[in-house]
């Protein structure tokens, strides 16, 4: 019986609930339609749209270029600082972007919360799927950017689907977690900005991961976009070997985030409503 | 399908007052609250007999609530603003969850607390039919196959392509409007959506939801258009505080949501027959309504403002020496003035068959509140012959025309306001 299919209970429910795959399947469309808004909207009415995500950017590497690399002349492991920076930036932009919608994504969407029911996993979900577009662009300016470099991959291009898997991972668990406890502390909010900053200066975003001393190695790859961007940028350039530890380490923290990540998100979800 | 769709038992939900205050909203604050924590745990395990505390901080939204819906009812939920309706929506839409009880629901639903829910004003009116669509659970394949059927509905279809920001209001609300009114769910929760949009609008809305309650579909609306209620709705709850005291049909449950004080609102001054407690058929009181002195009816007057005594009686028979009166009453049924035609230096007056007009001007002297009016017709012998209660409330309100004479204390003692004139004797 059709009815039959779509039984409910409504009752307390316990604090600790499995997060009902089922359900965010049920709704992939909603999770369609709120990723194409977020990506309408960021970009509706200005005159370069999308071009926004190539010039951010590039002029953050330029800046990073002058300072990073001219200046303070720091050791890029033989590649141009240019492209040094870039491939480490694109994994960068992708997780502090994702981050910082994603932990915005229930406050933004209060009327939502309080007036529709749907799986509210959902909102930071569209958030880090909006955010893949920037990442794609990234990707392509950063093959243009080879090409006019004359760089060529190596075999360690192979890797590059299981990192980016991490950097999804690693974007996945800290997001849903930061986004069930901004709704309860707008702290969050204010906090992550810096926060931001500071670990991306904790990861070998504008150095190399040979610059840490190695007795520091194992604490630094807590940071789980250690070995992600180290990671991502030797599978892309090939010059150093594959980081390995560190990607190791980091899946661990990243695995662990999520997992209670989720579990602050299903233990708080039910009350979004009342707080928001 | 002898059992119900909708099972509600015990369904109650708590808020939290007093202490949802304490529980800081900054980290600095929940650190301080760590660090005091422990003399608060103290301080709580001391206070554990102390039951009082404890209640004055919970607010009891809903209590104890427990109702049927079979399939294809239309169930109205009535009761005053703060009864607890929003609250039950809430967690029949599963927006928010119980404290306790529960809700067994054998169907589909879908639920409408506002439309346009998750519209964005930079997407174009298509793309928010799709937006809109999926966050009130529909596919993108029900939307592709009634797409044409909602922009048709809307009314605006040669904009349906721009962004919905260059809409008037009234437009985003009909797209909203059309979208919502195209889901097939077998439970549709509707929570005042009706209020919105102008009177043609909302005759096209209501219609189409008759037509949906006659799908054979289960219906839960709320609203305050008691109308709309009465024509759309099959069974109605009426809730009280967070608690249902009356189910049943829809119009045994509006007569008592409606009690004297409302009915007389509801009916602007026109006297209906469960106001008229006396009638022995020599007269008819039609309308009772109150004026300023520029004649405009009004339910507000000023503290200290002149209020007239509109009032048409319909004589049936003549009536010699008929007395006429009013009593204003106060909230709680005291009878404040009595005003009389015949008294201080007053004549009774002969009636004669046919329709009259009255206007009794009344000097003003209650205190700031609440009052109604009750009006009689009586034989000079001291028999009644009609009389009407609670036919028009009305409120003084504490500021005055002028600003030297509003009532300017906290607390109102009395009914009846004067200065009185002070003498110092020593």
């Amino acid at each position: 019986m059709e009815a039959e299919r779509y039984s409910i209970t409504i009752e307390k429910k316990s604090n600790f609930q499995i997060v009902n795959l089922k359900e965010i399947v049920a709704y992939k469309d909603l999770l369609y339609f709120l990723s194409i808004r977020s990506i309408k909207a960021r970009y509706a009415q200005s005159v370069l749209g999308i071009g926004w995500a190539v010039l951010q950017p590039l002029f953050t590497m330029l800046i990073f270029t002058i300072v990073f690399g001219g200046l303070a002349k720091i050791n890029s492991e033989g590649v141009p600082y240019a492209l040094f920076s870039f491939s480490g930036l694109v994994a960068w932009n992708y997780f502090s972007g994702a981050l910082s919608d994603a932990s915005n994504s229930l406050l933004s969407n209060t009327g939502m919360l309080s007036k529709v029911y749907f799986p509210r996993l959902v909102l930071p979900l569209s958030s880090l799927i909006s955010k893949t577009i920037d990442f794609v662009i990234g990707l392509i300016v950063m093959a243009l950017l080879m090409v006019g470099y004359k760089f060529m991959p190596t075999a360690q291009l192979l890797y590059f689907p299981f990192i980016v898997f991490l950097l999804l991972l690693a974007s996945f668990g800290l997001s849903v977690l930061l986004a069930a406890w901004s709704v309860q502390f707008r702290d969050v909010k204010y906090a992550l900005s810096f926060i931001l900053q500071i670990l991306m200066y904790a990861a070998p975003v504008v150095y190399p991961l040979s610059a840490v001393p190695e007795k520091y190695r194992l604490l630094y790859a807590i940071n789980p976009m250690v070995g992600v961007v180290e990671g991502f940028r030797a599978s892309i350039l090939g010059v150093n070997s594959m980081p390995w530890r560190e990607l190791g380490i980091g899946s661990i923290t990243s695995l662990l985030a999520l997992v209670f990540g989720l579990y602050i998100f299903s233990k708080l979800e039910k009350t979004f409503a009342d707080v928001v | 399908m002898t059992q119900p769709i909708i099972q509600v038992e015990q369904l109650s939900k708590a808020y939290r007052i007093g202490l949802e205050e304490k529980k800081s909203e900054t980290l600095a604050g929940v650190i301080i609250q760590t660090l005091k924590s422990p003399f608060q745990n103290f301080k709580n395990i001391s206070n554990l007999r102390d039951f009082r505390k404890e209640e004055e901080s919970i607010f009891w939204a809903l209590k104890d609530v427990s109702f049927e819906v079979n399939q294809g009812e239309v169930l109205g939920i009535i009761g005053h603003n703060g009864a607890g309706k929003s609250t039950l929506l809430k967690i029949l839409s599963r927006i928010t969850e119980p404290t306790s009880g529960r809700v067994r629901i054998h169907g589909r639903v879908s639920s409408l607390l506002e439309v346009g829910t998750g519209f964005h004003p930079d997407l174009s009116g298509r793309e928010n039919i799709y937006l809109n669509g999926t966050i009130l659970g529909m596919t993108k394949r029900e939307i592709d196959s009634k797409l044409e059927e909602i922009i048709e509905f809307s009314g605006v279809s040669k904009y349906i392509d721009t962004p919905v920001k260059r809409y008037s209001s009234g437009m985003t609300v009909r797209l909203a409007f059309a979208v919502a009114a195209h889901l097939e769910p077998e439970i549709l929760i509707i929570d005042e959506v009706l209020a919105v949009g102008d009177a043609e609008f909302q005759k096209k809305c209501l219609g189409k939801m008759k037509s949906v309650s006659k799908q054979g579909r289960t219906v839960i609306f709320v609203s305050h258009n008691l109308g709309a209620v009465r024509s759309l709705c099959t069974k109605g709850i009426l809730l009280k505080a967070g608690t249902v005291i009356f189910n049943g049909n829809i119009q045994d449950t509006i007569q008592g949501y409606v009690s004297k004080k409302d009915r007389s609102l509801l009916h602007k001054g026109t006297i209906v027959e469960e106001m008229r407690t006396i009638h022995h058929g020599f007269a008819k009181v039609k309308q009772v309504i109150l004026v300023d002195e520029y004649g405009n009816s009004r339910e507000d007057f000023f503290y200290q403002e002149d209020i007239s005594v509109s009032i048409k009686l319909e004589i049936i028979h003549e009536i010699a020496d008929a007395l006429l009166d009013i009593r204003i009453i106060s909230e709680e049924s005291v009878v404040i003035e009595h005003i009389l035609n015949s008294i201080l230096g007053g004549k009774p007056i002969t009636l004669q068959p046919g329709s009259k007009e009255f206007l009794v001007k009344v000097k003003n002297r209650l205190a700031p509140g609440s009052y109604s009016i009750n009006v009689g017709v009586h034989a000079s012998a001291g028999n009644t012959l009609e009389y009407v209660e609670d036919v028009y409330s009305f409120t003084v309100l504490k500021a005055s025309q002028e600003d030297e004479l509003s009532y300017a204390h906290e607390f109102v003692d009395g009914y009846v306001h004067q200065k009185g004139e002070w003498q110092q004797l020593n």
